[in-house]
């Protein structure tokens, strides 16, 4: 536990003492308040539309005009900045050779990678966070349901989870960061769209599809709803992966 | 107490190490000696618990590496050849950050890496980034991070590789002193080192075991014959020398080599079991021949080692 701790420290202190943090950060935050405004913008074109005819009004609310969008996008933006964040985890102790030093300490295998999948995650938690501003202005001037959003948060959050599992596993499988980051950056896109060929499959295999679809599970959130299932979904898969790193890190031993 | 017993190591169809057997006692200073690629850092790779063997294992202080290798991790120290370093750290940071790996109280982490720190001599450059400090620095770095957990064995591989010669000596004048207290294994393919340094040698060619013993009795062991040379001043008496010299018991072989200015010089082969200096140094002088010098010819550790390496060869 407290090596787990330590490695912790040190993965988040690193990410802090380079650039990658700052980078990362400020590309994901300056691309999502551009999504912000430019959906605020056309919502508010909308409203004043609606307004002037009333007959051709359609439910306007901030949750699906604004937030639902939003978190959306957002959640696309994650795709491209957390392999960043991931990519270094294992595969930059690998080049290094710290790697061979770290499994000659008394660690369980389990205590270096929680401790560095841990970092990546409150990293990515404080990102995330940031962006918290835009439903408090929302609710600055209106008053948006508090519920989605809430629940979309918590899909995002989930959804990071899963690319940061994703991302782990491929920096232990390769001592180059940028293998890591592509692999993890295709497995994680894969995973978003795999439900797409659903409606031109058999139904079992849709139905499967449909099930292993990041989007699928992540849209109950985004409508509000918080399902046992959907949150077991991202766990299963974070678990996953991370079960796949602690088999990798093993059979690299050997392999060695 | 340290046991090997059997380790065997392919990788693939590779020979790594094959069935590699010897004993290292609490508090020895042990030499891992073998040309590039003998398998010395396989053989740590496995001891460290890093790599497993394909077969074969080995206890350290009665744990076994294969069986129990959380318990012998928390008993090493190791220093790897390349000497990974968290570049980005500094020096305090980072033997900090070893010390909780190894999980070390937090009372005493503190005590912990100020005794490495000085053990190394590092309190000059404590608060610097690795990165940037020399490479004698950094091997000292690697070698605190070793010591950190107080280990009861240390495993270093080439400590000194890479290093000048002024450095080379600090490290092993180190090396030493903490043997003085622990065990100690380290490898290197520099001769002078090994025998400066270790209580015992284990030499290792192409993977298989070729002799384990002490530097002097490797040493002995292969002296064949010894040889023993003479220097003469050239005059009247020095002119039956060579008959005097075969006349003693236990002279196998005289040889009178060209003189140069007035020295005569012979090289004496005898019964490697006996030293016959002085025998033959009273028989000069009761004859009156001018003896300038006598001294028998000591097998350098290097002609040990081409000896031991080449005859396991052919």
């Amino acid at each position: 536990m407290n090596a787990t701790l330590a490695i912790y420290r040190r993965e988040l202190k690193s990410y802090f003492q380079s650039v990658t943090a700052y980078v990362t950060m400020g590309i994901f935050l300056a691309l999502s308040g551009y999504f912000f405004y430019s959906i605020f913008r056309y919502y508010n074109y909308i409203s004043y539309q609606t307004a002037r005819n009333p007959y051709a009004s359609q439910p306007l609310n901030l949750i699906d005009g604004v937030m639902r969008p939003l978190l959306g996008n957002i959640s696309v933006i994650l795709l491209l900045v957390l392999p960043l964040l991931t990519m270094k985890l294992l595969a930059e102790e690998k080049r290094q050779g710290t790697f061979e030093l770290l499994l000659t300490y008394p660690l369980k295998d389990i205590e270096v990678v929680m401790g560095k999948f841990l970092a990546s995650l409150t990293l990515f938690a404080v990102m995330l966070g940031f962006t918290l501003l835009y439903p408090i202005l929302l609710a600055v001037f209106s008053n948006p349901e508090a519920g989605p959003i809430i629940s979309g948060y918590l899909g995002l959050f989930l959804v990071g989870c899963t690319f940061i599992s994703i991302g782990i596993f491929f920096s232990s499988l390769t001592s180059s960061q940028l293998v890591a980051g592509v692999a993890t950056f295709g497995v994680s896109l894969f995973f978003l769209i795999i439900g797409w060929a659903s409606p031109f499959v058999g139904p079992t295999l849709s139905k499967v599809l449909s099930q292993f679809s990041l989007l699928e599970h992540y849209d109950s959130f985004a409508k509000g709803v918080i399902d046992i299932q959907d949150i077991t979904y991202y766990l299963f898969i974070s678990i996953f992966f991370i079960f796949l790193t602690l088999k990798s890190l093993e059979s690299s031993r050997w392999r060695s | 107490m340290i046991q090997v017993e059997h380790l065997t190591k392919y990788y693939g169809t590779t020979r790594g190490i094959e069935d590699l057997n010897f004993q290292v006692s609490k508090g020895e200073v042990l030499g891992f000696l073998g040309p590039n690629g003998a398998g010395k850092t396989t053989t740590m790779k496995i001891l460290t618990c890093y790599q497993p063997p394909t077969s074969g294992t080995a206890k350290i202080f009665g744990h076994d590496i294969l069986e129990d290798p959380l318990e012998v991790r928390k008993k090493i120290g190791y220093l790897p050849e390349k000497n990974p370093l968290y570049t980005d750290m500094t020096v305090r940071e980072y033997l900090n950050f070893v010390g909780e790996l190894k999980s070390i109280d937090v009372g005493k982490l503190k005590q912990r890496v100020n005794y490495s720190i000085e053990r190394c001599g590092l309190e000059n450059v404590q608060r610097r980034t690795i990165g940037k400090l020399s490479k004698g620095y950094q091997q000292r770095v690697g070698i605190a991070q070793a010591i950190i957990g107080d280990p009861e064995l240390l495993i270093l591989d080439e400590p000194t590789i890479g290093l000048d010669p002024r450095q080379i000596i600090d490290i092993r004048e180190l090396i030493k002193d903490l043997g003085k207290e622990r065990t100690v294994i380290l490898s290197s393919h520099i001769l002078p080192e090994v025998s400066q340094v270790c209580n015992r040698i284990v030499v290792i060619n192409q993977g298989r075991l070729v002799a384990v013993d002490t530097p002097d009795n490797l040493r002995s062991r292969l002296k064949k014959t010894s040889v023993i040379t003479i220097k003469i001043h050239e005059s009247p008496e020095s002119q039956n020398a060579k008959g005097i010299v075969e006349s003693i018991e236990g002279v196998i072989l005289v040889n009178e080599k060209e003189s140069t200015d007035d020295v005569k010089v012979l090289t004496v082969e005898s019964d490697p079991d006996k030293d016959l200096r002085y025998e033959i140094a009273k028989e000069l002088i009761n004859e009156n021949v001018p003896l300038l010098e006598i001294f028998s010819e000591e097998l350098s550790l290097e002609d040990i080692f081409l000896k031991l390496v080449t005859e396991e060869v052919s």
